[in-house]
């Protein structure tokens, strides 16, 4: 019997700052959304996984590196290889592409500023969990909020990316921020499962802050949970 | 055993703080053709052994230290002081 309301967990690291509007935001669009704390070495029953965005660690070495080496990814890890719903955003993405659950890296914005304002993206994936409120090619307005959001892969892993349907999310064309390579603004690992972007769809579920875009993608990934079996990562 | 790891901008990745940088040197009056800004760390590793160390630094490097997508790195080994 689906899972009406599913449980979503949602990590905090020291430096998470988007960790309470990711929790708000799910709740708004039909989550139970719990907190995880980024020293628990297990996860409770959930039916996927958020990491949000923010400044984990301080930003310390490289945006993520640190994080992944926290107790509770080990958890995320197994959670995510046994085929969990993972989304990263901003500093998410980076810790997933740090962690290797995502292909590719985050280099700092090639203007070197920190952008904070809406982006418009167009859907890239007709395949994505994440994305199944929207239709390949439609326009989504959803805020971004960094400095090191330019997502870089060589040439042969776009390419792959490519042929394997892995690029999820793309910024519209003449609108990209901050040097992406082919204007990527989101990927999913290989089985789907997993998906990173550096756009925030929890600053975007209420019309009240300018675009509601970011609920299609909360309340897809929401849609996908209700419908996947709870799995439980020993500790 | 004292190692200093440099790690910087891979070859052929666009670097734009090492742009800004020469930029301004060259606002400066300087003639520099390239300029990559990278990281130090200088660890202080558990081993009087050369090699070992040179091993240790290498393998924290490909763990944490530096992305190898993104960077390359250089492991220098410093006599103890």
């Amino acid at each position: 019997m689906p899972n009406s309301r599913p449980r979503i967990g949602v990590l905090t690291f020291p430096g998470s700052n988007d960790d309470t509007d990711a929790l708000l935001a799910l709740d708004r669009v039909g989550a139970e959304a719990v907190s995880v704390w980024h020293q628990d070495e297990a996860l409770p029953e959930l039916a996927g996984v958020l990491v949000p965005g923010g400044l984990s660690y301080g930003d310390y070495l490289r945006c993520g590196a640190i994080a992944r080496v926290a107790p509770v990814m080990e958890a995320v890890t197994q959670f995510a290889e046994s085929g969990g719903l993972v989304l990263g955003i901003c500093n998410g993405f980076q810790i997933l592409c740090e962690s290797g659950l995502l292909p590719g890296a985050l280099r700092r914005n090639d203007s070197l500023r920190f952008i904070c304002r809406d982006s418009t993206l167009v859907v890239a994936t007709s395949s994505s969990p994440f994305l199944s409120r929207c239709a390949p090619g439609d326009p989504l307005i959803i805020p971004i909020k960094h400095g090191e959001g330019a997502y870089f892969a060589p040439p042969e892993l776009v390419d792959e990316l490519e042929r394997h349907d892995q690029i999820a999310l793309r910024y519209a064309a003449g609108a990209n921020p901050n040097g992406s390579i082919g204007d990527i603004a989101g990927v999913s690992n290989r089985a789907g499962n997993v998906m990173g972007l550096m756009p925030h769809p929890e600053h975007a579920v209420n019309p009240l802050t300018g675009s509601a875009d970011g609920a299609l993608v909360l309340g897809s990934f929401v849609d996908a949970a209700r419908s996947s079996t709870l799995l439980k990562v020993p500790a | 055993m004292r190692v200093r790891v440099l790690v910087s901008p891979k070859q052929g990745i666009l670097d734009p703080q090492g742009i800004a940088v020469r930029g301004s040197l060259e606002q400066l009056g300087f003639s520099v053709s390239d300029v990559r800004v990278g990281r130090l760390v200088d660890l202080d590793i558990d081993t009087s052994d050369e090699s070992q160390a040179r091993q240790m630094a290498e393998a924290m490097c490909d763990k944490l230290l530096a992305n190898s997508l993104i960077e390359s790195y250089e492991v220098q080994v410093r006599e103890d002081a």
